[in-house]
């Protein structure tokens, strides 16, 4: 059977899988709505968190972007699991204990007052939004690759399941549904990545494969990596090329953001004990360690093959891969000398940020680019990040059905995560809208049928996302992130460690996080672009590592002012002082 | 009685975050250019640390948290059992 035929079945069955779970346990109650009537074993709520905090951007993008960076791209690996280990320690435990829907519920409640959780639904229904938008761009990558549908059909089919699932079911429903996300994404992770291991380096474990020796030689994958990296003009694989200070903050934005992400944080609610939510942090925790531990692995493998199979290969010989790419536009070749060879090394191929393709059809047969080619250096291939995880498959010339499983996996990864956004933000403006803010009097049943609602509108403002992708995906990332460590998580944190900050604090030092993060992302990243540049960022801080700056401010600003203003009322105390308790 | 609950929490707290700290900041970044002058297998400490290392420590302090909370739990919930 070929590949084709094979990803139809895959994806299919998959999706069918998860339409059957969405079915068995659909919700019937606010309580099952949101937090999944609290009934959820470690074990499944360890794999439903995995699945929802890996996302499109961990499963596709991340391997393909360390790949590139080399060590830089560690800021992903320690930022998105160090991040983790803050929520599991800092915040779940007692927020579990606190023992309401949202997040925003807790600040409204330890900070008594509406105007704080306002702030905070705010903050979350962003950096919710952003996250969305970044799920279905990679829903539309993987449809239009692998089952050539148009890439508009694939995210309403996408939209279509998440509906499905999402607005029936509930945290019940996506609950389960996303352990069973979580089996098939890993599965598909790790299934290239050990065969590819293996031919490599004759090592089946990936962790431990990419610092190895080759095959029939003595030298290591990674001492080859570097010799070829450097040889072709770029930095050495192993080495950084940022300057300490920013990877510091990147990271830290990166670790203190993904604290502060309710999506994953809800998670903890579901759980039946404030010991079984710690219990399954842990298991979470692994994992989510198993695909991070094997990302940088796939990685190495996929540059050194990369670089392997179109250095100074003919174009008309080139492989399969490459072509298919490069007719959906994520892979372009601009053969400046005129020789008919491929010729990769360090710079930009092309004028301008993307390839830009017409109809036409050069000498090669390849794809003609609009762009004038970039004559300062001799690289002439564009690739897109992004594909690097899908191709690899293809570029190791794995069996077809690894190239399906790939597929699958990576639906799962965007989908689970995105249906788990999409259940906060109804949650946000159901419950903490309407119920908690303007329309205290409707019932149980009421507010279902509103949750419902606003998960369906939220869906669909999502599949717009991918419809129309805003051109800033890349850029509104950073914003996500940063928002979220700047604001959300040092409310959380000093509402759980330090009694006496009063709602003026709170709320001042939300307002200049989210003011001061989001002034500084928007002038380096939409105003002055030009100017985005080490020598003029603050203190050589990029705009994707200022959300630690914010955050700093926050803690300053809220303590400053919190001295000012009088102490929280006792009711304040007592709820702390009980959400302390064993 | 709660206080001392408090207090011990804040201490393992404490503890497991500069461990946390020092492998991800610490190895990772500050001293990883340093530490790459040793070599375990094929990998520069420098660099394992930054895209293995610290993954491993994260699970393992994770597990050494529940384990130190559930003993602290039995103990006080014990004590407050015994006080009726």
């Amino acid at each position: 059977m070929d590949t084709q035929v094979l990803t139809y079945i895959f994806v299919g069955l998959s999706f069918a899988l998860y339409i059957g779970i969405a079915i068995w346990s659909r919700a019937s109650s606010t309580n099952e709505f949101y937090i999944a009537g609290k009934g959820v074993h470690p074990i499944a709520n360890g794999m439903a968190t995995a699945a929802d905090w890996m996302s499109a951007a961990s499963f596709i993008s991340m391997a393909g972007l360390i790949a590139f960076l080399g060590k830089d791209g560690s800021v992903y690996l320690m930022g998105w699991t160090g991040g983790y280990v803050l929520l599991a320690l800092l915040l779940a435990p007692y927020l579990r204990k606190f023992g309401q829907y949202t997040v925003p519920d807790f600040i409204g409640a330890r900070y008594y007052s509406n105007a704080a959780r306002l702030v905070a639904v705010i903050c979350l229904i962003f950096v919710s939004f952003t996250y969305v938008a970044g799920q279905m761009r990679g829903v539309g990558i993987v449809f239009s690759r692998f089952l050539e549908v148009d890439i508009n059909l694939g995210v309403i089919i996408g939209m279509c399941i998440v509906f499905f699932y999402a607005v029936l079911g509930g945290m019940k429903g996506i609950t389960y549904t996303q352990v069973a996300q979580y089996c098939v994404l890993i599965f598909a992770y790790l299934v290239p990545a050990i065969f590819i291991s293996i031919l490599m380096t004759g090592n089946p474990i990936p962790q431990l494969g990419f610092g190895d020796t080759l095959v029939n030689s003595d030298v290591y994958l990674l001492d080859k990596l570097d010799k070829v990296t450097t040889e072709l003009g770029f930095n050495a694989y192993t080495e950084n090329t940022k300057s300490n200070i920013d990877i510091f903050c990147i990271t830290a934005a990166l670790m203190f953001g993904t604290a502060g992400l309710p999506h994953v944080i809800v998670r903890f609610f579901t759980v039946p004990k404030v010991s079984d939510a710690r219990k399954s942090a842990g298991y979470a925790l692994i994992f989510i360690a198993i695909l991070y531990s094997t990302a940088p692995a796939v990685s190495a493998f996929a540059r050194m093959n990369f670089i392997d199979s179109v250095q100074e290969v003919q174009y008309k010989e080139a492989p399969s891969w490459f072509k298919n790419w490069e007719n959906i536009g994520l892979i372009a070749w601009k053969d400046k000398n005129n020789d008919e060879l491929i010729q990769y090394s360090s710079g930009n191929a092309l004028e301008g940020l993307k390839p830009n393709f017409n109809n036409g059809r050069g000498l090669s047969g390849e794809r003609l680019v609009n762009n004038n080619p970039d004559l300062t250096n001799s690289n002439e291939v564009y690739i897109d990040r992004d594909i690097m995880v899908l191709a690899n498959p293809e570029i190791a010339q794995l069996p077809g059905w690894v190239v399906a499983l790939v597929a699958a996996g990576a639906l799962a990864a965007a989908l689970s995560t995105a249906a788990g956004l999409l259940l906060v933000i109804s949650a946000s403006i159901s419950h903490d809208l309407l119920k908690k803010t303007f329309m205290p009097q409707i019932t149980e049943k009421q507010e279902l049928f509103y949750a419902r609602c606003s998960a369906a509108v939220a869906i669909f403002i999502a599949g717009l996302f991918g419809i129309y992708p805003p051109g800033f995906v890349a850029q509104v990332v950073a914003f996500a992130f940063g928002l979220a460590a700047a604001t959300i998580f040092p409310a959380l944190l000093m509402g759980i460690f330090y009694k006496r900050l009063n709602k003026e604090g709170a709320i001042a030092g939300m307002l200049s996080g989210l003011v001061i993060t989001s002034a500084y992302i928007i002038y380096y990243k939409f105003i002055n672009i030009n100017l985005n540049s080490a020598d003029n960022w603050f203190l050589g801080i990029s705009p994707e590592g200022f959300g630690f700056i914010g955050m700093i401010i926050n803690f300053a600003v809220a303590l400053i002012v919190s001295y000012f203003f009088s102490k929280p009322p006792d009711d304040v105390y007592h709820m702390i002082d009980k959400i302390r308790e064993p | 009685m709660k206080q001392n609950y408090w207090r011990s929490n804040l201490k393992i707290l404490s503890i497991l975050i500069s461990v946390w700290f020092i492998v991800s900041f610490g190895f990772g970044i500050i001293w990883s250019d340093f530490l790459d002058q040793f070599q375990i297998g094929g990998f520069k400490l420098g660099f394992w640390f930054a895209q293995q290392g610290s993954i491993y420590f994260f699970v393992l302090l994770v597990f050494v948290y529940i384990h130190l909370m559930n003993k602290l739990d039995k103990k006080y919930k014990n004590d407050s059992e015994g006080d009726h």
